[in-house]
């Protein structure tokens, strides 16, 4: 098995427009359909498959990636739409070895089951840090109500996200 | 050394994106694939034509039911003896219902096809209300079954009717309440889909595939399609959650089995979010009529229950087959009722096939909202404390194991115990009292919110199950489990369970590390894969731990008693005079004389002469057949508050005691408790699938059908009592779908407590609560024929 480039960004006889997006640091020119979406661009395109898609209306959030550090939907962004900007999706969070301090915390905090929603939700709650670096826990839970889980009852991501707060702010080690 | 709260191992590549779902795997070659659904809920096919969609340049296939008629597979069997359409060759029967499967080059592609596909309809008069599906002039939904004349798929009955009703007879008091447990969803945030690869030279079938029962997958493809089951590969990768939505097959699954033939390439389908709501695996839709008999002062004497049941069009519950009502026979719930009886109807509609589903263990979910209901309503009518009726009636600890009046024997339980706590947590007389200060200040200014206090006290019945009883498909629900140590003392499990986030990989490492001595880190575990893992039913019901857990148990102490023999020649003594403990066999009475699980590893695999008879190495399989159910319980108790004038409600607390005997790992046990919690609120407050008069599909979205966020969830207050199950080799019981059954009842309960309503319909949203302030609550699930 691989996660080799598919045959939405090169295809014959299509409209394709070629943009630059830099993606977890890294440049990348691709060709693509106008319509096609951003998390198709990511996650079939660019073998990106760490952004999931959970439903077709832009409610559950398991798309977010962060363009210039903004969390966006990105199943309700079209891949033109990223030319000339920053993404960074859950691959790019942490290094290989150093996990970002909400990775850490959902781990020790038990906030993920089966996965699915979770890069979403670390992307959303990394942003909520980077703008709100000591957030109460009603702020948590709405800087995250844009992203649906079905395993957890949030309970434990909201702590994971406080959790995240202090270690950032020196107060864990 | 092994049970615990430990983090969990599965997290390193979650956290990563390093998971490996479904819709992330790509072969070389692989197509895509979508599928065209009728718009009609019923409605004759006249025609199809396919011929423009064929022409388009990235289409590499269309088959239509007519193709897969020739090859008789344009019908499939059920997991309830029924069989249901893989694409539909006569008629449609339900909306969104699958016409046509087309495989092209990319999905955009394939998605644009299906808008070149020409389907004629007839429309024909659909069955939307279950309560009129037996009516004489109903139109019939399955024609095609030979003498076919109603919807009546089943009458099932459990208890003593002449019993139950001469208690009745007699009783002091009787209440009686109709309740409808509306039609949801599952709602994995991960759809279904599956990635099909059929090898024309070997004549494998790999099927990469959303599946919580991969085994009973295989054995359905091979008895379907005539695939020999050796020539077939199910695997389960990793899965963004089940809860039921995923046992069982789906057409797209058979029609990208066949479009994998035909094209001679990999075929992916998944769908989204929307054909997920209206076309997989409902839960609930359970029209009920409860009775309860009992003594003036609240004891109660009896329960009567008359179910309706809407299975949708074609009947594909799945649950073992000789329970067509799963085991809503529990529905005596937690309390002493020398009678009962319950009568279940199944009806044929024009909607989705389905209803187990959603943490429900088979239809306990309704089982228990059911008697929790039943049991305010007594109280409400008899002017009694619903802690007070409850403490009053709850099974007591000298009772256990308990025959209950519809045959189940429960098997350990202190309620009392259990109930206590969650008062106490929640403070119970105080918030009566702020209750009773909060009414009267809102009756004086006609402001503010009104609070309500919720108690739902439950006993689940999970672990199927001895096989004699209970089977799937004609497969008993044995589990099985395989071990082997590595010459170096690390161990490799393999398990027929399939974890959809459970954390399957860390407790079951957790069960060997403690039977073994070893750490966890060094147990891995292998599920999901057909070639690799024994035979077993999967995971659904709450069946891991007690059964597959159980195998594991079972098999880790073959092998310790394995490693005693190889000890005993190491140390040539006995092995009687040996004794374990945690990783290491001692010679009883020599103090520092024995050997570490690593070193009889190593030396189970090298020339060390061993017993006659005995061959070596450490490994071990094991299938374990349950002798019972697990039946794990809790109290929970919901604290609202309501706005009488817009009908909103916020859930202020929720205090949740569970009891699901020896915990492996506390913190899992936790995670799972939030979540089923989680799917109480949005139940019992806003999840609904709804038709209209025409059989529309009113909630295909997230638009619509409306799940919990972080706002809508309190701070869960979690409590915990251990009673050991007697008979499960560690004690422990299944707890996954515990909150989902008992939750939804304790925030109906404290919703109808906060504006004093004796009965009103789930889902409890801001329009259904002003309606029953207003003295008109009503039925949901039907929107436009009741007038909205």
């Amino acid at each position: 098995m691989s996660y080799g480039q598919s045959s939405v960004v090169r295809e014959v006889g299509v409209d394709e427009r070629r943009i630059t997006v830099t993606v977890n640091g890294e440049k990348r020119v691709v060709e693509v359909e106008p319509r096609l979406l951003l998390a198709h661009l990511l996650r079939e395109g660019l073998a990106l498959t760490g952004t999931h898609l959970g439903c077709d209306t832009t409610s559950c959030g398991a798309c977010t990636v962060l363009v210039d550090g903004t969390p966006v939907k990105s199943c309700t962004m079209l891949a033109v739409q990223a030319d000339g900007h920053e993404i960074t999706t859950v691959e790019g969070l942490g290094t290989p070895s150093e996990l970002d301090p909400v990775q850490e915390g959902f781990s020790r905090e038990h906030a993920l089951q089966c996965g699915f929603c979770t890069p979403g939700m670390m992307l959303t709650s990394h942003a909520l840090l980077e703008s709100n670096p000591d957030p109460s826990e009603e702020e948590v839970r709405w800087a995250i109500s844009g992203n649906l889980c079905r395993c957890t009852g949030y309970q434990n991501i909201v702590k994971a996200v406080l959790w995240a707060a202090e270690k950032k702010s020196g107060g864990v080690s | 050394m092994g049970h615990g709260s430990m983090l969990r191992k599965e997290d390193a590549r979650f956290l990563r994106g390093r998971g490996r779902f479904v819709d992330d795997i790509q072969l070389p070659g692989m197509l895509h694939a979508a599928v065209l659904r009728s718009p009609y809920a019923h409605a004759r096919i006249v025609s199809v034509d396919t011929s423009a969609a064929e022409s388009h340049p990235l289409v590499r296939a269309v088959i239509t039911g007519e193709m897969l008629a020739d090859r008789g597979l344009a019908w499939m069997p059920t997991l309830s003896h029924d069989v249901q359409a893989v694409l539909a060759t006569d008629k449609v029967r339900y909306q969104g219902q699958e016409v046509a499967f087309v495989v092209a080059e990319n999905r955009y592609a394939a998605r644009d096809a299906l808008a070149l596909i020409d389907v004629e309809y007839e429309p024909l008069t659909p069955v939307v209300d279950a309560q009129q599906a037996l009516a004489p002039d109903a139109p019939l939904v399955r024609d095609e079954i030979d003498g076919r004349t109603d919807n009546h798929i089943f009458d099932w009955e459990a208890g003593d009717a002449a019993a139950t009703d001469a208690v009745f007879a007699a009783a002091a008091h009787v209440s009686a309440c109709d309740l409808l447990y509306p039609r949801v969803h599952p709602a994995p945030l991960e759809t279904c889909g599956i990635v099909a690869s059929s090898d024309a030279v070997s004549g494998k079938l790999t099927v990469y595939a959303t599946a919580q029962a991969p085994h009973a997958h295989r054995a359905m493809y091979a008895s379907i399609a005539g695939i020999p089951e050796q020539k077939i590969q199910i695997i389960a990768p990793d899965i963004g959650g089940g809860f039921g939505n995923k046992v069982g097959m789906y057409p797209a699954y058979l029609c990208a089995v066949v479009a994998s033939v035909i094209t001679g390439a990999p075929v992916k389908w998944t769908e989204d979010r929307s054909e997920n709501l209206m076309t997989t695996s409902f839960a609930r839709d359970y029209h009920m009529r409860g009775e309860i008999a009992a003594t003036a002062d609240g004891t109660i004497l009896g329960l009567r229950v008359r179910v309706l049941a809407d299975h949708g069009a074609f009947n594909g519950t799945a649950q073992p087959s000789k329970f067509p009502a799963g085991f809503f026979h529990t529905f005596t719930g937690s309390y002493d009722i020398p009678a009962a009886h319950c009568r279940v109807t199944g009806v044929y509609t024009n909607k989705a096939p389905g209803g187990v589903a959603y943490a429900c263990s088979f239809r306990i979910t309704e089982a228990s909202y059911l008697v929790e209901r039943m049991v305010d309503v007594l109280a409400h009518d008899l002017g009694l404390d619903p802690a007070a009726v409850r403490m009053g009636n709850l099974l007591r600890p000298e009772q256990f194991p308990y025959v209950c009046a519809t045959g189940w024997e429960y098997d350990s339980g202190d309620y009392a115990r259990a109930l206590e706590l969650a008062l106490e947590m929640a403070g119970y007389d105080e918030l009566r009292r702020e209750q009773v200060a909060q009414r009267q200040a809102y009756e004086e200014t006609g402001r503010g919110t009104v609070m309500g206090v919720g108690i739902s006290f439950f006993t689940e019945a999970v672990g199927a199950g001895p096989r004699k009883m209970m089977d799937v498909f004609g497969f008993g629900m044995a589990d099985g489990a395989d071990l082997r140590v590595h010459p170096s003392g690390s161990a490799v499990l393999a398990v027929s369970c399939m974890s959809q986030g459970q954390g399957h990989e860390t407790t079951f490492a957790q069960l060997v590390a403690e039977e073994l001595g070893i750490s966890p880190d060094d147990v891995e575990v292998v599920q999901g894969d057909t070639d690799r893992t024994p035979f077993g039913l999967g995971t659904y019901g709450s069946r891991s731990t007690p059964v597959s857990g159980a195998a594991t148990v079972v098999v880790a102490r073959k092998v310790r008693e394995r490693a005693r023999i190889v000890a005993a020649a190491m140390l040539e003594v006995a092995p009687a005079d040996l004794e374990w403990t945690k990783g290491r066999f001692d010679v009883r009475g020599v103090p520092g004389v024995g050997v570490t699980i690593g070193e009889i590893a190593r030396a189970a695999h090298s020339d060390l002469e061993l017993p006659e008879g005995v061959e070596g190495h450490l490994d071990a399989s094991c299938v374990y057949n349950p002798p019972n159910l697990t039946f794990p319980f809790g109290a929970y108790i919901c604290v609202v508050d309501v706005d009488p004038g817009t009908g909103q409600v916020k859930v202020r607390r929720f205090v949740a005691v569970d009891d699901c005997g020896v915990r492996i790992n506390p913190m899992i046990v936790e995670g799972q408790i939030h979540g089923g919690l989680a799917d109480g609120i949005g139940m019992a407050l806003m999840e609904l699938i709804a038709f209209d008069g025409d059989g529309n599909h009113l909630g295909a979205s997230f638009m619509d059908y409306l799940l919990p966020t972080a706002v809508e969830c309190p701070s869960w207050e979690l409590g915990t009592t251990v009673t050991p199950s007697p008979h499960h080799p560690i004690g422990a019981k299944g707890v996954g779908e515990s909150a989902t059954v008992g939750s939804p009842a304790a925030v109906v309960n404290a919703v109808l407590d906060a504006i004093g309503v004796r009965h009103a319909d789930m889902p409890l949203t801001p329009a259904q609560v002003w309606r029953a302030v207003q003295g008109r609550p009503m039925r949901t699930d039907l929107a436009v024929s009741d007038g909205w």
